[in-house]
């Protein structure tokens, strides 16, 4: 019973399958590939090399633009959160960037450092920036009052109050917090690719439509994307499972 | 050591002014510095953006923008809603279709743009399903979880009372998981803003977001830039701020914790 | 089996809810966890009877069973002559407060179970109930402006309003300060009294059930059986300071095996 009730996910997406498949045949101007097609794409890109180099290409820009994203973002969130003042502060600044779509910042990676990697990195940076702030924030200043009394009760000076009470009680928001802004810069990673740059996978989704209609090598691209990004979320999770952070998480 | 003293009241006022001046002056002297003359002043971005108001094109952008997202994320709501509650409350159907979302998840609705394009043409069309696909799957997840974290008291509850299953759903699950579904909703908006303006920077000709892009090509503009941008921020905002004011809405204010 | 102490007069009256050698076993991950074994019991229409036992001894299980909510591994249990099969509005479980429904008024939520009822009707007996457990004036207002002990009343008033034959609590006032407590075990009297449902009352508190009920069960803890039923003759209002009341008490106390000196 338990095999049968594990295979119904697999059913149902062969079902998908299926489903596509007949629609893409039934196509007048047979544009669109089925999923026969995708996959004749993507072993395509693998003999041609670019299927590599593409994905490399992406994970590369995002490690970067996420990285240097936390780097920053972290300890100045942990910061604004930790001083109410701060948080007044630059509340209303924080609150009118976050709603800016990273790639309407295009015209200005553009001009400041002109169409490549660069300035993908930086749009990643920006899309990564402002959720990871607003993570930090939001988890400094959920560090329940109860246990900054204790460590100040047991005279604690401020910088192992930071290290001892502070950074254990952030850590599993934080994480969560990495994991979906993760998926956010994965997503821009794409977007940017396909206006600021030469490679990537976004760019095979531009290029391939532009240099010939090879819809079957979009799809490809689509799919590839899909995964990685799930590989990229489960990575995550399995950090949240580490054991040493269990404890922030509630049982599911 | 950390100030643990009650900010006063005009304090509220007087540090986000402060910074925010402070950033201004930064931004105008950063500008003077470089000697760039591309990259504008603040007191050009105001002028910048005087000439969008007085340009009736603007507001035919906003408008435009507005729409697309109205419908986009409409009609992401109206399928999201019955579907995600479904899934949450039949969970052998969740199961099933759970792998399917996950990978069709992490994949950017601009990355669809191609395939909207070949579907609907440039255009409108393009822009609403594009926004559709980035508002759907966060709709659908928030119902799915609102729905699972209804504590089991108010189920056995509703059957005590002898309510039938739709009964049951439309009395006692939809009320219970209505702040997280409103939650889902406020992000998913948010996320519609965020795709509204992408796709009109590649798949349509209008829209506050092919007003950065068309006033960085026909000319370098990069002041009305700078005020486009700007403006997508606070409309973007305005959104958000008018989804929060639904959550105090005293039959789901329980739902939410206290916001300072 | 188990030897009872059943009273007369008990028996005499009709018998409401019948537990027949009912025994439940929750099996986990291949292991089988017995909770209570061979409860036999007979409950009399109108009668106040209280499950007392230690946490972990079943008697919530046992509640839930009663109610309907849960089968039993074996046995079965009647009420009115028929066979429980699942819940009913005849028979209300009143949970603590955080049964409430945070999303509808005093109003709403007593009203709650009255959809089948004309709406002048149901006005009627809202505010009946609203009157009978104290919240006049609350009518309109949200729990989350309403202290625990308000919310226990809303939550048996939304319970009484459906006018059921029986109510099984289940730890009603073990979230409120025992002040509250007081009061309300007294309110509750007070409704048993003008009403006379069947009520059977979950409790581990050895004075609520003495001051409450006609019977008290006295269960063991793993697995849970029923250890004594001590029979409570003092009429309402009960002195708790009476040298009777104080008898009975110890007497439960010693079953128990606690020492009633700290």
């Amino acid at each position: 019973m338990n095999l049968r009730v594990r295979l119904r996910p697999l059913l149902f997406i062969a079902v998908l399958l299926v489903i596509w498949e007949i629609a893409a045949r039934r196509q007048s101007a047979h544009l669109l590939p089925g999923p026969w097609g995708v996959v004749g794409g993507i072993a395509d890109l693998v003999r041609h090399g670019l299927l590599l180099k593409y994905v490399v290409a992406s994970l590369f820009r995002v490690t970067w633009g996420f990285l240097l994203a936390a780097v920053l973002a972290i300890p100045l969130g942990l910061t604004i959160g930790w001083y109410r003042r701060a948080e007044m502060a630059f509340n209303p600044i924080i609150q009118i960037l976050r709603p800016i779509s990273p790639l309407a910042w295009i015209p200005i990676a553009i001009l400041w450092f002109g169409v490549g990697d660069l300035s993908a990195v930086f749009l990643i940076f920006i899309g990564s920036f402002f959720p990871l702030l607003l993570t930090a924030i939001n988890a400094a200043e959920s560090v329940p009052a109860v246990y900054v009394n204790a460590g100040r009760n047991f005279g604690l000076s401020p910088g192992r109050l930071v290290y001892q009470i502070l950074y254990p009680a952030v850590i599993p928001q934080l994480i969560v917090g990495l994991r979906i802004t993760l998926g956010v810069a994965w997503l821009v990673v794409v977007a940017a690719e396909m206006i600021a740059v030469n490679s990537g996978l976004g760019f095979l989704i531009v290029d391939a439509r532009n240099a010939g209609n090879r819809y079957d090598l979009v799809v490809a691209g689509m799919v590839i994307i899909g995964v990685i990004g799930l590989l990229l979320d489960i990575g995550m999770r399995s950090l949240e499972r580490a054991k040493s952070f269990r404890w922030g998480y509630s049982e599911d | 050591m950390i100030t643990r003293a009650q900010p006063r009241k005009w304090e509220r006022i007087y540090w986000p002014l402060l910074a925010s001046g402070l950033l201004l002056v930064l931004w105008h002297y950063f500008v003077i510095w470089t000697t760039t003359r591309i990259f504008p002043s603040p007191l050009e971005v105001e002028k910048g953006i005087g000439e969008l108001l007085r340009h009736h094109v603007l507001w035919g952008d906003i408008a435009d923008s507005l729409r697309r997202v109205a419908v986009g994320f409409g009609i992401a709501a109206l399928l999201g809603i019955p579907v995600g509650l479904a899934l949450g409350w039949f969970s052998a159907a969740n199961h099933v279709v759970n792998p399917v979302m996950q990978i069709l998840r992490p994949i950017s609705p601009i990355a669809w743009i191609p395939i909207a394009i070949i579907l609907f043409g440039v255009g409108d069309g393009a822009a609403v399903f594009l926004i559709f696909l980035g508002a759907f799957f966060p709709i659908v997840v928030a119902c799915i979880n609102g729905v699972s974290n209804v504590p089991p008291v108010f189920r056995r509850s509703g059957r005590n009372f002898g309510l039938t299953a739709p009964q049951l759903l439309a009395r006692v699950i939809f009320p219970a998981a209505l702040p997280q579904i409103l939650i889902g909703l406020r992000i998913a908006l948010g996320i519609a803003w965020l795709v509204v303006v992408a796709a009109e920077m590649i798949a349509v000709d209008s829209g506050l977001g092919y007003l950065v892009i068309d006033s960085r090509n026909s000319g370098k503009r990069y002041d009305l830039v700078i005020a486009a941008i700007l403006l997508i921020g606070v409309i973007g905002l305005i959104l958000d701020l008018g989804f929060r004011c639904m959550e105090r809405i005293r039959s789901v204010r329980w739902g939410f914790r206290n916001e300072s | 089996m188990v030897l009872v102490k059943e009273s007369v007069a008990a028996r005499a009256l009709k018998t409401k809810l019948s537990v027949e050698n009912v025994s439940m076993t929750f099996r986990r991950d291949g292991k089988s966890m017995p909770v209570f074994e061979n409860i036999n019991l007979e409950v009399a229409d109108g009668e106040f009877v209280c499950l007392l036992g230690p946490s972990g001894c079943g008697k919530t299980t046992l509640l839930n069973v009663m109610a309907g909510f849960l089968s039993p591994t074996s046995g079965s249990i009647q009420v009115d002559g028929e066979v429980v099969s699942g819940p009913d509005p005849r028979r209300i479980y009143v949970f603590q407060e955080r049964g409430v429904f945070p999303w509808l008024t005093v109003e709403g939520n007593i009203g709650f179970g009255l959809f089948k009822l004309p709406p002048t009707e149901r006005e009627m007996r809202i505010a009946h109930y609203v009157r009978m457990v104290g919240l006049q004036g609350f009518e309109k207002v949200y729990p989350q402006e309403l202290s625990g002990g308000m919310k226990q009343r809303v939550e048996v008033a939304r319970a009484l309003a459906v006018n059921p034959d029986m109510l099984f609590l289940d730890e009603p006032f073990g979230a409120l300060d025992s002040i509250t407590r007081l009061v309300m075990r007294g309110e509750l009297l007070r409704i048993w009294e003008a009403e006379r449902k069947t009520i059977i009352f979950v409790t581990h508190d050895i004075d609520e059930a003495v001051q409450l009920a006609d019977r008290v069960v006295v269960m063991s803890a793993r697995p849970g059986t029923i250890q004594q039923i001590v029979n409570i003759d003092i009429p309402h209002p009960r002195d708790i300071s009476s040298a009777h009341y104080l008898e009975l008490r110890d007497g439960i106390f010693q079953q128990i095996g606690l020492a009633h000196k700290i």
